[in-house]
């Protein structure tokens, strides 16, 4: 079992059978994302390898993981806040076990994962678990 | 003869499917398709013909080195250059240009010495200028496009100063598919003293190329876009050019002569194709070279502006879709955005899952970009083999697109 978030997530992607219906809920989940303020758009925050652009902003406390994200494009922005679901308010010393291309593959998304995909969810997932891993 | 159904018979590729949908290749400006005649020209290359070229006296290396050189003579007849001579082989127009940078400019260029770029150059025909900013300190002049994406070649002309020593500018834009008048430019450039550098890299692609007639003094072209495959590619260069080039890469096949005192160098074209070339790939280039020959430029020229127009009646069409670039000319190559949410990525992802190919991105021409005030777009790129039906196929992806992200 992932987060309650994610969990929400998953059931509702069970009552899709095709890609376009995904892609939409994806894309709504993407609108939905509160945008990061343009003061934490910057290099710093920047996921490389990235063919769009992609933000993320990491943080721990309590020992608990979360963090923000942000993209100019909205599938991405969308797939953000399923990474979001799937790994925010979760213990920093938990992040690591997440196994995302199973949990991603229960939504029909884990294509987006390949090494050459340049969409940057796998560069996201790897910042996120080296904050994770600093903690 | 020019019938598109046996055309397309001649590439595999174009038979598969992509995402449960049949393949729509719109990403011909990055990368043509193959050929069956290169691919078995590839195969055969390394199954029944391969040695090393211009070393062994041995039957192989003979039928291999026939073979590569044969292909000098198919470009230069590609290109109507007047001499194989004159044709260099490379990797293709990245290295084609580095190698006019290091063997031609390098040498001859001072500190605010200037060269002229338009603003729609791709990055292979910026960024060995830059280092030569960056290295000797010279200067280079950007001449911008008007509204319509078109390049006024006077502009380019009256930009020439007497610090200029070249005028490097692309036949057709990558970007909006805008032709150049690269024969005026060379012409006025030429009554200043300046020699001009024309990237073929699309242009050749498109329409019939005759380096005599457009008069430049180098002229690039890369094979991988040209059905050949990839690592080939040649750069015509006026002999009054060649002759004033120093070697720009040294080891095996360049030189007559080494000793620990001295070296000797081989004489042009060899003098500036170091080691081991491309072999199997120059071959390849050759066989693809006479393939599009063999279906006539003019007609490929002629299949791809009736594609241009049933694009552009399509995509007008449609008022959400906001096309850069509109020159009367222009090759069958659209890029655009979409009104609303969608970024040119949402918008590439979409069309993958429908089975068309487009580039989503800056598409190597940042500097373009930034004059056109945007960071991304979607482009699709036509080729030989494209057909109004595969139009009719991105636009209904494309309304897709529109209902997603509207």
């Amino acid at each position: 079992m992932a987060t309650e978030a994610f969990e929400e997530i998953a059931q509702t992607f069970e009552f899709f059978d095709d890609w376009e219906d995904r892609y939409r809920h994806v894309i709504d989940l993407g609108r939905a994302l509160e945008p990061l303020e343009d003061a934490f758009k910057v290099p710093a925050t920047k996921v490389d390898g990235c063919a769009s652009q992609v933000w993320l902003l990491p943080k721990i406390a309590d020992g608990v993981f979360s963090f923000r994200g942000d993209s100019d494009a909205m599938i991405v922005r969308g797939l953000i806040a399923v990474l979001a679901a799937l790994y925010n308010d979760v213990p920093a010393g938990e992040i690591a076990a997440i196994d995302a291309h199973a949990e991603l593959g229960r939504l029909g998304l884990n294509d987006h994962l390949s090494a050459q995909r340049s969409n940057g969810v796998r560069a996201m997932i790897e910042c996120i678990q080296m904050t994770a891993a600093q903690a | 003869m020019f019938d598109i159904n046996t055309v397309r018979a001649d590439f595999p590729i174009l038979s598969r499917q992509v995402n449960g949908k049949p393949l729509v290749y719109l990403d011909n400006g990055a990368s043509a398709q193959k050929p069956q005649v290169v691919i078995d020209a590839v195969i055969c290359g390394y199954g029944e013909e391969y040695a090393n070229v211009h070393r062994g006296l041995h039957f192989l290396s003979n039928l291999s080195t026939e073979k590569y050189e044969g292909t000098r003579a198919i470009v230069a007849r590609f290109l109507n250059a007047p001499s194989e001579d004159d044709i260099i082989f490379n990797s293709g127009t990245t290295e084609g240009i580095n190698m006019v940078a290091y063997a031609w400019a390098m040498p001859r260029m001072q500190a605010r010495d200037e060269i002229v770029l338009s603003v729609m150059e791709h990055h292979a025909n910026i960024v060995p200028w830059h280092f030569l900013r960056e290295r000797q300190g010279i200067v280079i002049k950007w001449v911008d496009v008007d509204a319509n994406g078109d390049l006024d070649p006077q502009a380019v002309i009256d930009a020439i100063t007497p610090r200029t020593k070249l005028v490097a500018v692309t036949q057709v834009s990558n970007v909006l598919g805008t032709v150049v008048d690269v024969k005026t430019i060379t012409t006025g450039a030429h009554a200043k003293g300046v020699p001009v550098l024309v990237d073929g890299s699309q242009g050749a692609v498109h329409m019939a190329v005759d380096v005599a007639d457009i008069g430049c003094d180098f002229y690039v072209i890369t094979g991988h876009k040209l059905y050949g495959p990839s690592g080939s590619g040649a750069i015509y260069v006026h002999p009054d050019r060649m002759s004033e080039m120093q070697p720009f890469m040294g080891g095996g096949d360049m030189i007559r002569e080494v000793s620990k005192d001295a070296v000797t160098y081989n004489d042009p074209p060899m003098k500036f194709e170091a080691g081991t070339p491309g072999i199997v790939q120059t071959i390849g280039f050759g066989v693809a070279l006479e393939y599009m020959m063999g279906l006539g430029m003019e007609n490929i020229a002629a299949h791809e502006t009736a594609l241009r127009d049933y694009a552009s009646q399509r995509l007008n069409g449609l008022n959400w879709i906001n096309v850069q670039g509109h020159s009367a000319t222009k090759a069958a190559i659209f890029s655009f955005t979409l009104d609303g949410a969608a970024h040119a990525h949402d918008i590439s992802t979409v069309l993958d899952k429908k089975g068309v190919a487009v580039r989503a991105g800056s598409h190597c021409a940042m500097p373009l970009m930034e004059h056109l005030g945007l960071n991304a777009t979607c482009r699709a790129s036509f080729g030989l083999y494209n057909t109004t039906d595969e139009v009719d196929v991105l636009i209904d992806a494309l309304e897709l697109c529109h209902d997603l992200f509207a």
